[in-house]
């Protein structure tokens, strides 16, 4: 405590003042920084992007060039013996018609990263609000809008997701939707919980004293105070998004050619694996780095926003 | 208990309902239909092809009839496969994809619970992060990038033991040879391994840690009676609740599996049959996958509501 009238307390009062304060954020974001695991991947995975958002600029093929001279090359310090050899500008060798695996496998990284990117958005958004809401509004509308969550969880979803895409000829568009319609289920569980216990505090009912609806407490009060589960929860999401987009190009189901994207090298490397194992290897690689990537990040943001759940 | 069952029995079966419908009417919402083939036919010959399947009737009468045929168990023709019902494909391709789902749920819990009980017991040890690390892998790694992998491994390569050509084969189901289930179910069941171990190590290390276990060692009983005996049951319990989840995920799993292995279960009927727009198998399939789904998460449900008594169920 701090005695008025004391001159020396003064002092005290502007110094305590010109310590600034550690926030939530700031403080998760130490933590964070300290996490060698999940700094290594962020830097690993920034790497990644910048590689993908540049590809056109590493090489000096294009990613849908067919090369009938160099059909099915492994690169050249590949140790196999019998091989055609793709020559030194094919870093990772040579597809089945001569195309570029290393651009290739950085389109893919592309059209990965960006359905990652794009359906974990469509999910947030409609996960964010519908939880809001429900959590907001209470009672008997959010027992229903829960319920119709627990009744959508329990759908095969990724059969649906099949249907859609062959039923609409797989378009680039409802890739995006279906998925992000898929995976906002559990955002909204989150959300709800966190606002039905931050609907209560103080600063909410300051908030609707001061006359604000319904809508301006939940988008400038509550959303902005679940950020912290969000984040970790979307870190994980986005892997899960770009597994059911390979999942779904694997199967033939996805993106088309010439287009490409992770699932379909690594389906096309699983056929020609006896001849050409760097086909399946190296797109198989990439993608299994970037996967763990993600997974140490979101362990680590758990860790930075929650170190209690240590 | 009983009121619980008949209650989650009853919520099932809008579950269902709104899954026929659901894709029901997507599949009459899609362009184009199971008969445009690369040779269009007579307009003739497409009409009476269209009233034998009921496909000129309105959309919401081709409804009701598949309802009420449903409801007899009747999943009606196969648009693409000729000569055979819907009913009939998935009386081909079920038990095929049942034995490989419980083989592969059986090694998962057989292993995966070894391992996570080792790991509790050598918490912090080499053995720990070894079983933990490699759970991170399991984890990480979908079953496209293992199946394909392993066979290379495995089928590609081979395996050669004292001069023996030990390889596996690389597909192919065989009447559900032994070694043609090797590769199959130790990728389906990998995933689920790598899960299950960590539910257990954590539960193990919860469990070990409270009194009723520290009672025990005080009474001087050895450590095997107090893991068996005391620990595991509770320490299992975390583990029926995912077994859900768990049997979506290897059904999910199978589709993959049984394409790259061309085993022929009702996932890959599924996947053809998505491939060729064969409407009423792709229904029947998705139908016979959500009737599992549900039963199982039902059973599993009940079994977790009869080990843990504490458990309230409703």
């Amino acid at each position: 405590m701090i005695a008025i009238g004391n001159p020396g307390n003064a002092q005290a009062i502007t110094r305590a003042a010109t310590v600034k304060g550690r926030s939530l954020w700031v403080d998760a974001r130490r933590r964070l920084f300290r996490n060698r695991a999940a700094m290594a991947s962020i830097i690993l995975l920034a790497l990644i992007a910048l590689m993908a958002v540049f590809a056109p600029l590493l090489s000096q093929y294009a990613y849908d060039q067919i090369d009938y001279d160099v059909v099915t090359c492994a690169p050249t310090w590949w140790p196999q013996e019998g091989v055609c050899n793709a020559g030194g500008t094919h870093w990772l060798g040579t597809d089945a018609v001569g195309r570029d695996l290393f651009v290739r496998i950085l389109y893919g990284a592309r059209v990965s990263l960006a359905v990652g990117l794009v359906a974990t958005l469509v999910s947030l958004l409609i996960g964010v609000l519908y939880g809001a809401t429900a959590g907001y509004l209470g009672g008997r509308i959010d027992n229903l809008m829960m319920r119709i969550v627990d009744i959508l969880y329990s759908l095969p979803f990724i059969f649906f997701v099949i249907i859609l895409m062959v039923l609409f000829n797989r378009s680039f568009f409802l890739l995006f939707v279906a998925i992000g319609a898929v995976e906002w289920l559990t955002m909204a569980r989150i959300v709800r919980g966190q606002t039905l216990s931050i609907k209560h505090k103080e600063f909410v009912e300051a908030a609707r004293a001061g006359g604000v609806g319904g809508w301006g407490i939940i988008l400038r009060h509550i959303i902005p105070n679940v950020v912290g589960p969000v984040v970790v929860y979307v870190t994980l999401t986005v892997p899960s998004v770009i597994l059911t987009e390979s999942f779904l190009s694997f199967l033939g189901m996805g993106i088309q050619e010439p287009l490409t994207s992770w699932g379909v090298l690594i389906s096309d490397g699983a056929n020609q694996m006896e001849t050409a194992p760097w086909l399946l290897v190296f797109p198989a690689l990439f993608m299994a780095v970037t996967l763990f990537c993600f997974n140490f990040i979101g362990d680590g943001l758990r860790d930075a926003f929650d170190p209690k759940d240590r | 208990m009983i009121g619980y069952a008949l209650r989650r029995f009853l919520t099932a079966i809008p579950t269902l309902f709104v899954i026929v419908t659901l894709t029901f009417f997507m599949m009459r919402a899609a362009p184009g239909g199971p008969f445009d083939g690369a040779r269009s036919l007579p307009p003739d010959i497409e009409k009476n092809v269209e009233a034998a399947y009921n496909l000129d009737k309105p959309v919401l009468v081709q409804y009701g009839i598949y309802l009420g045929n449903l409801l007899h168990g009747d999943l009606g023709p196969s648009f693409r496969t000729k000569d055979f019902t819907v009913a009939q494909l998935i009386g081909i391709g079920l038990p095929v994809s049942i034995r490989l789902g419980l083989s592969a749920m059986t090694l998962a819990l057989l292993l995966g619970v070894s391992l996570g009980i080792w790991a509790a017991l050598r918490q912090n040890s080499w053995v720990d992060h070894g079983v933990m690390a490699v759970a991170m892998i399991g984890v990480t790694i979908p079953t496209f990038i293992t199946a394909p992998i392993l066979t290379l491994i495995f089928g590609v390569y081979g395996l050669h033991l004292f001069g023996q050509d030990i390889s596996l084969p690389v597909g192919g189901w065989n009447g559900g040879a032994l070694r043609n289930m090797i590769l199959p179910v130790t990728v389906l069941a990998l995933f689920q391994i790598a899960v299950i171990a960590r539910i257990v190590r954590g539960g193990m290390i919860e469990v070990l840690r409270s009194n009723y276990i520290r009672t025990a060692r005080a009474k001087g009983l050895t450590e095997a009676r107090i893991v068996i005996g005391h620990a595991l049951r509770p320490a299992l319990l975390p583990l029926v609740s995912y077994l859900g989840p768990a049997i979506a995920q290897i059904l999910t799993g199978s589709l993959i599996v049984e394409e790259i292995f061309g085993l022929p279960g009702i996932g890959r009927y599924f996947v053809q049959a998505a491939l060729n727009r064969d409407y009423t198998l792709m229904m029947g399939v998705v139908i016979c996958y959500a009737t599992l789904i549900i039963v199982l998460n039902f059973i599993a449900d009940m079994v977790y509501g009869l080990l843990d008594p504490r458990v309230r169920l409703n």
